[in-house]
């Protein structure tokens, strides 16, 4: 009755439907990047599902989940990927589908096989330690944001009346910033973003591995989504009563000094921020900071 | 006195809110969720959060007013007093995630902009682009980084919520999880345990909500003995945008906007939309209801676009349901300072322009209005008691639900930009009542309890890891039971399929068991971990189609024509007075018998045993909802006489005593 909800993508294993399409299904390959454990090898399987019209990675992987089955008939495990919202602003399904990173959801079908040919590649993110085929730890991203205290300093959420007044203009240029949802792409694509990947030794407490991890991820390069998160709130009229200690971790190890201008990042990010204009205010930020220092010394 | 330490299950919008304030208060947190919490479902809230503000204010509107139109909206189903305390907290909600740093939509003057919402007559909603939930969480996800910083709250992300552990009185002490990474398996001792796990969209198949949105935790309480209330109210969004793994949402706002929803008067018309005259297109809300016109409440809107499709046969295309959902009269630079997200999605998978082409959408499984029957302490001012340890309180004792997974404020519909205003106030409101839970807490040592269910967990864990030669698959097993529920369960329900479907259903949980796992390994193994999810999904459904057959009538998202009141025939005056006594007649005939909470407790086999409750409807009582009723203004000026000195006005009420 229903119809428009009703037509739900077949689960089928690959063949089943044939005779009632006539035997010349069209199918949609991939060829996944799998691991099956931290620190494990990786290695290439295949995967066939039924073409349909309109369809993403996710709904590829989600037949491929069902199936279980490699191209050549064997029984695997399904692949393990990440996803949630699958409208592109939960920022879980990042992955290299063909090479490029980008966020599952949002990759058509269509589009990937019009561009790059029949065969789609699923790789997990590089920059990251993998936990499972396309699952990788991102928390370094999370480490990021507590980094550079990507929060706006309130002294409590007890009723102390309406925030600061923002003109449309302000407000305007502080959103697409605001749209930042930790996916990682701008990590990925960038050169000076490099991998980070702790193991914890057998006499080692969870504590103490917490502490040594953290230190490792605050070694390496903050990367373009934290420097952006920082310049917003030193741009919020109350977020900006704590920028010098923002500065403060911009222009420690890892900090801005890092960034080479490769400007992957801006091209890569889904949600079209303005990371570079983020990057070089924080780098005018940063000038006008060191030579405060300098005089307050 | 130990440390107070307080667990909480999901770090949406409401756990968020709950954690930043228990962490503010002393309390320890520990949060717990499937996904990093700034992913968690909340963000693809679109549209905006109500309140009273200062504009409305001056054109009379009120906190009684946003009370007023969130109980009539929701069909009176709902307890007045929690809602009329959330609404008398709205503003200062908004100022507080103002201050926070959400970024707002701005007025030239740099003061916080509104739009209109369904619903309401009044620009009550606060809005930061079209990613106003997104922003909302994006705030409260921040500050509760800030208080990890501080090492008030340990956040236990990529975590399952396994089940309650309950003490031989009944209480609950805390609960068993597994890391969806190791497997492993945990205990979580705790002074309370909050559970803010959202709706249960996967139920229904494909729906507007995330992937993470199964219902696992509410029913893996549900069966340890919490009630569920309401369960068989699913709101139904009119517009989502229809697609093989997600129907994906198109906002309210794009109708807060001026979107106008229409079809071509000629069926299937097969000429461009843009180049279809005025006169040829139909817009039947505005047509219908000149009052609220595209804004009608969600309910009114959903059945109203089905039955153009199905019943009058103008959907747009033949072989897929949809309407126009038209922004091409609005300037594009307008569109994209308001709507620049939204719109982008439906670009982005969709392939088509909205702003130069109409949308095509079509109604989704959107929220669950029903959800964890909670308590609430009625204040003498007619709202909550603050700080009572009932508020929000499952029927197990030290067993808390909050945000969409209760079933407290949007009774039989919810209105449009309410629930992440819900969400936030009952996440904020509860932490002062955990605060004293935590003061009074039971003593006796618990580790025994905790072994015992980690075992039974970990022997659940092993017997589905060991199904490997089963005949079922569960992900065409969730498929089937998910085009079951969507095809009885939605718009329109009929006691025949609802029956019918309730045996499928029975059927399906049986078959469940015969589900062979394909991935037999103990690590970040979501083969079992969806499979598991599935079964609890069962005696959710059996409760919503049970829920559903029983109640024989229509209110708010039930909707079953065999049981409808339809509106007046007669133009002559005499009768047409005669009608509408008769109609008063059955509305408060109706009233007596169905407006009440149905209250679902789990029994043997997962299915539910079903009663209902009286509902507190002592600040607002009751009247007909007659949104584009033939006749209503007849039926209005009937009901108004017999309510006689039954005054709806704010003075007119002394709401006395508490209790629920």
């Amino acid at each position: 009755m229903i119809k428009a909800m009703d037509t739900v993508a077949d689960l089928v294993t690959p063949g089943a439907d044939d005779a009632a399409h006539g035997g010349s299904r069209r199918v949609v390959r991939v060829r996944v990047l799998r691991q099956d454990v931290a620190g494990g090898e990786s290695y290439f399987e295949r995967f066939e599902v039924p073409y349909e019209p309109n369809m993403n990675v996710i709904s590829v992987l989600q037949k491929v989940a069902a199936q279980a089955r490699s191209q050549d008939g064997r029984r695997v495990a399904p692949v393990a990927w990440d996803c949630s919202c699958l409208e592109e602003v939960c920022g879980s399904c990042t992955m290299l589908i063909n090479g490029r990173t980008r966020m599952a959801c949002s990759a058509l079908v269509d589009s990937l096989v019009s561009t790059d040919g029949d065969e789609i590649e699923l790789r997990p993110m590089s920059k990251f330690p993998v936990v499972r085929d396309l699952v990788v730890d991102r928390r370094r991203v999370f480490r990021g944001l507590e980094k550079v205290k990507a929060w706006v300093p309130v002294e409590g959420s007890y009723d102390l009346g309406p925030g600061p007044r923002i003109s449309p203009e302000d407000q305007e240029d502080a959103y697409p910033l605001t749209e930042c949802m930790s996916c990682g792409c701008c990590l990925e694509a960038c050169p000076q973003y490099t991998k980070v990947e702790t193991v914890r030794r057998d006499d080692e407490s969870e504590a103490d591995f917490e502490k040594r991890r953290q230190s490792a991820f605050d070694s390496g390069f903050v990367g373009a989504h934290a420097i952006s998160q920082a310049m917003l709130f030193n741009s919020h009229p109350t977020g900006r009563m704590i920028a010098d200690e923002r500065m403060e971790a911009l222009t420690a190890k890892g900090g801005i000094q890092m960034c080479g201008n490769a400007q992957n990042c801006v091209a890569v990010c889904p949600k079209h921020i303005p990371l570079t204009r983020s990057i070089a205010r924080a780098g005018r930020a940063a000038t006008v900071w060191a030579i405060k220092k300098l005089f307050d010394r | 006195m130990a440390q107070p330490r307080v667990l909480v299950i999901g770090g949406g919008l409401a756990g968020l809110a709950a954690t930043m304030r228990l962490a503010e208060l002393g309390v320890d947190v520990d949060l717990v969720s499937l996904v990093p919490v700034k992913r968690s479902h909340s963000v693809c809230a679109q549209g905006g959060i109500n309140s009273v503000n200062a504009l409305t204010r001056q054109q009379g509107d009120s906190e009684w007013k946003h009370l007023d139109d969130t109980v009539y909206g929701g069909d009176f189903l709902q307890h007045q007093p929690p809602v009329k305390e959330m609404a008398d907290w709205g503003p200062r909600i908004i100022d507080l995630m103002d201050r926070l740093g959400v970024p707002f939509n701005r007025t030239s003057e740099g003061f916080r902009d509104q739009r209109r919402f369904g619903g309401t007559l009044y620009k009550r909603t606060a809005f930061a682009g079209a990613t106003t939930g997104q922003q909302l969480l994006y705030a409260l996800d921040e500050q509760v980084r800030r208080w990890e910083v501080a090492g008030k709250v340990k956040k236990w992300e990529f975590w399952d919520f396994l089940g309650p552990v309950l003490d031989d009185s009944g209480r609950c002490r805390g609960a068993v999880c597994q890391d969806l990474v190791t497997m492993q398996f945990k205990a979580f001792p705790a002074d309370a345990v909050v559970l803010a796990t959202g709706g249960n969209g996967l139920i229904y198949g494909r729906s507007t909500m995330s992937m993470v949105c199964t219902g696992s935790a509410v029913s893996r309480a549900y069966r340890a003995g919490a009630w569920y209330g309401n369960g068989e109210f699913i709101q139904v969004h009119p517009t989502a945008i229809p697609g093989a793994d997600k129907l994906r949402l198109m906002s309210e706002s794009a109708r807060g906007e001026g979107g106008r929803v229409w079809v071509p008067r000629i069926p299937q018309d097969p000429r461009d939309p843009r180049s279809i005259p005025e006169a040829e297109r139909s817009y039947f809300l505005e047509e219908r209801y000149p009052k609220y016109g595209n804004l009608v409440p969600r309910d009114i809107a959903t059945r109203e676009i089905f039955d153009i499709c199905t019943t009058d046969g103008l959907s747009v295309e033949k072989d897929r349901l949809c309407v126009y959902l038209d922004l091409t009269h609005i300037p594009r630079e307008t569109l994209d300072r308001k709507l620049g997200g939204i719109l982008e999605i439906y670009e982005k998978f969709q392939g088509v322009d909205p702003r130069v082409t109409p949308m095509k959408i079509f109604p989704a499984v959107h929220y669950s209005m029903g959800g964890l029957w909670v308590d609430y302490e009625k204040s003498g001012t007619g709202g909550m008691v603050e700080g009572s340890i009932r508020n929000q309180q499952t029927n197990l004792p030290g067993l808390y639900a909050i945000g969409e997974c209760d079933y407290q404020y949007h009774g039989a519909n919810r209105l449009g930009a309410n629930s992440l205003l819900s969400c936030i106030f009952s996440g904020l409101f509860l932490a002062p009542s955990l605060v004293n839970v935590c003061g009074g807490k039971p003593g006796g040592d618990t580790t025994r309890l905790f072994e015992a269910e980690i075992r039974r967990q970990e022997e659940r864990h092993r017997e589905l890891l060991g199904r490997t030669a089963g005949d079922e698959n569960p992900y065409a097993l969730h498929q089937e039971l998910g085009n079951l529920m969507t095809r009885v369960a939605t718009v329109v329900r009929r006691n025949d399929q609802l029956e019918a479907a309730y045996d499928d259903v029975c059927e399906m949980a049986r078959r469940w068991k015969r589900c062979a796992v394909s991935d037999t390994g103990n690590w970040t193994n979501q083969n079992v971990v969806f499979t598991k999810s599935l079964g609890d999904m069962f005696p959710i459904a059996k409760l919503i189609l049970k829920g559903a057959l029983l109640r024989d009538e229509c209110r708010g998202a039930h909707f079953k024509p065999a049981f409808a009141m339809p509106g007046l025939a007669a133009t002559d005056p005499v009768e047409k007075r005669r009608e509408a006594e008769q109609w008063c007649d059955s509305f408060e005939a109706n009233t007596e018998k169905w407006l009440k909470s149905t209250i679902a407790a789990c029994g043997p086999d997962g299915d539910p045993e079903i009663s209902y409750q009286e509902i507190d409807t002592s600040l607002i009582p009751p009247r007909p909802r007659l949104y584009g009723l033939v006749g209503g203004d007849a039926i209005e000026e009937v009901w108004k006489q017999r309510q006689g000195s039954v005054a709806t006005s704010r003075e007119a009420v002394v709401p006395v005593g508490a209790g629920s």
